[in-house]
């Protein structure tokens, strides 16, 4: 089947089968690798993306689910060549070792900070709770998404 | 490499296309919305249906509204909003209690209400709070609609009274004065499936006594997931701690948890028991207070 979806700001529209899962689309169709595939049962959320503005788990999406939505990967995140305040976090933070959860880690991080600004601590562990950290660097994941709530304006300026 | 067997795939426009779309594909055609129970299904081929009918696009089953003495919440909700609704925060906390630890955050962002219900998982935690708050489920097909409690709706695990050509489009919930009510769970991680889990609903009578009450248990197999011999001993009567303890006793040794990987049949039933007690201590609080 063929399905049209817009990804990071661009209409595309690329062949599929129906059981094609939206993060193999993505990687393999579409070649956008920065989204990760993990676990595979919707429990480790390294394959988060955005549809619609709202996180979700790309192994357990359709692609033809997307068609006519709006999806962003990480690769989206970046505009003009500036990183997002939340890469930016990432990095003053160490927001990353081994960088396998990072992409789905700064999606979901993206979503909250666009639904609220300023999240407390709990907030934000609450919003990356469905997410696994292997290298159990959630402190400095929590630092990172803290970074970005407080350099937001200044960083998109 | 997890993916599903091959099948083909229908996005509805409209319930009536829906029902049309399962009409015309046969017996099996199944329905999707979040997906987050049926695809993992799919993946280890345990479900394997030759369509599937996306329902992603009936936003007219998006809706939480409250009618005179019931609300009435459209089955493609989600548990975000569900989570997010002040109006079923105020009426129904059980339903907020239990949206706080059903997945994780972001499998509530697809996962829906009807959904839930039709996927008739012993231990998912909406079919027990729409037990205990005697809830009625809506069911369409081609040639009209028929309404249905929860109790006629669920025959067994994984097993409904929707039938292939039918379509649960609403959960109606009613509304009761000086009442409140309660959720609880222990899991072993976010996103797990419940050890054990309890709610409850209380209506309390002019004089301070319980006039009605509901108790129901995930994950302990429990009969029909509501504890009727617990609600008789507590009908009637004047909450108190040592009401509570002799009701959530009696709950506890109706179930027969079975021993896995989530614990033991005797830290179970314990749970059952203790679960039951803050449960009913909470409801009360929170009728008290309404």
């Amino acid at each position: 089947m063929q399905i049209t979806l817009t990804v990071n700001g661009t209409e595309v529209t690329a062949e599929c089968e129906p059981r094609t899962l939206l993060v193999h689309f993505v990687r393999d169709t579409l070649k956008l690798t920065g989204t990760h595939w993990g676990c595979d049962t919707s429990n480790c959320g390294t394959c988060v993306l955005l549809m619609d503005g709202e996180p979700v788990k790309s192994c357990t999406v359709l692609a033809a689910m997307a068609a006519g939505r709006e999806i962003k990967t990480v690769e989206g995140l970046a505009q003009n060549g500036t990183l997002d305040p939340v890469q930016q976090g990432f990095m003053a933070e160490h927001g990353l070792q081994c960088g396998f959860c990072t992409p789905g880690m700064m999606m979901t991080a993206r979503a909250l900070l666009d639904r609220n600004p300023d999240p407390d601590e709990t907030e934000i562990r609450t919003a990356i709770s469905g997410q696994i950290c292997r290298c159990t660097g959630y402190s400095t994941i929590v630092r990172s998404v803290q970074w970005a709530a407080k350099n937001q304006e200044g960083a998109s300026a | 490499m997890q993916v599903p067997a091959p099948f083909d795939y229908a996005r509805a426009e409209s319930v009536e296309d829906a029902l049309s779309l399962l009409q015309r594909h046969g017996p099996e055609s199944r329905v999707i919305a979040g997906g987050h129970s049926l695809l993992p299904m799919m993946k280890l081929r345990l479900a394997r249906p030759e369509w599937l009918i996306d329902i992603n696009d009936l936003f007219e089953l998006d809706y939480v509204v409250e009618d005179g003495s019931t609300v009435r919440i459209g089955a493609l909700t989600r548990h975000a909003t569900l989570l997010a609704s002040e109006l079923v925060a105020r009426l129904f906390p059980i339903v907020t209690d239990a949206e706080k630890v059903i997945a994780d955050p972001i499998v509530r962002n697809r996962g829906t209400i009807g959904g839930s219900l039709c996927q008739a998982d012993p231990a998912e935690d909406l079919s027990t709070v729409c037990e205990v708050l005697r809830a009625d489920v809506v069911i369409r097909s081609l040639d009209g609609e028929r309404v249905v409690s929860m109790s006629e709706l669920h025959r067994g695990p994984y097993e409904t009274a929707v039938a292939q050509d039918e379509l649960l489009t609403e959960v109606r919930f009613p509304v009761t004065p000086r009442s409140g009510s309660a959720y609880e769970k222990v899991e072993r991680r976010v996103g797990d499936w419940a050890v054990a889990a309890a709610g409850a609903s209380i209506s309390l009578g002019p004089d301070g006594t319980i006039a009605d009450v509901a108790i129901g248990l995930t994950s302990v197999g429990l009969d029909g997931r509501t504890a009727t011999r617990a609600e008789e001993i507590l009908r009637g009567n004047r909450p108190s701690d040592e009401l509570f303890a002799a009701a959530a006793a009696s709950a506890a040794e109706d179930c027969e948890p079975i021993a896995d990987q989530r614990g033991p049949v005797d830290y179970k039933r314990h749970l059952a028991a203790e679960l039951t007690k803050r449960v009913l201590r909470t409801a009360t609080a929170r009728a008290q207070e309404s």
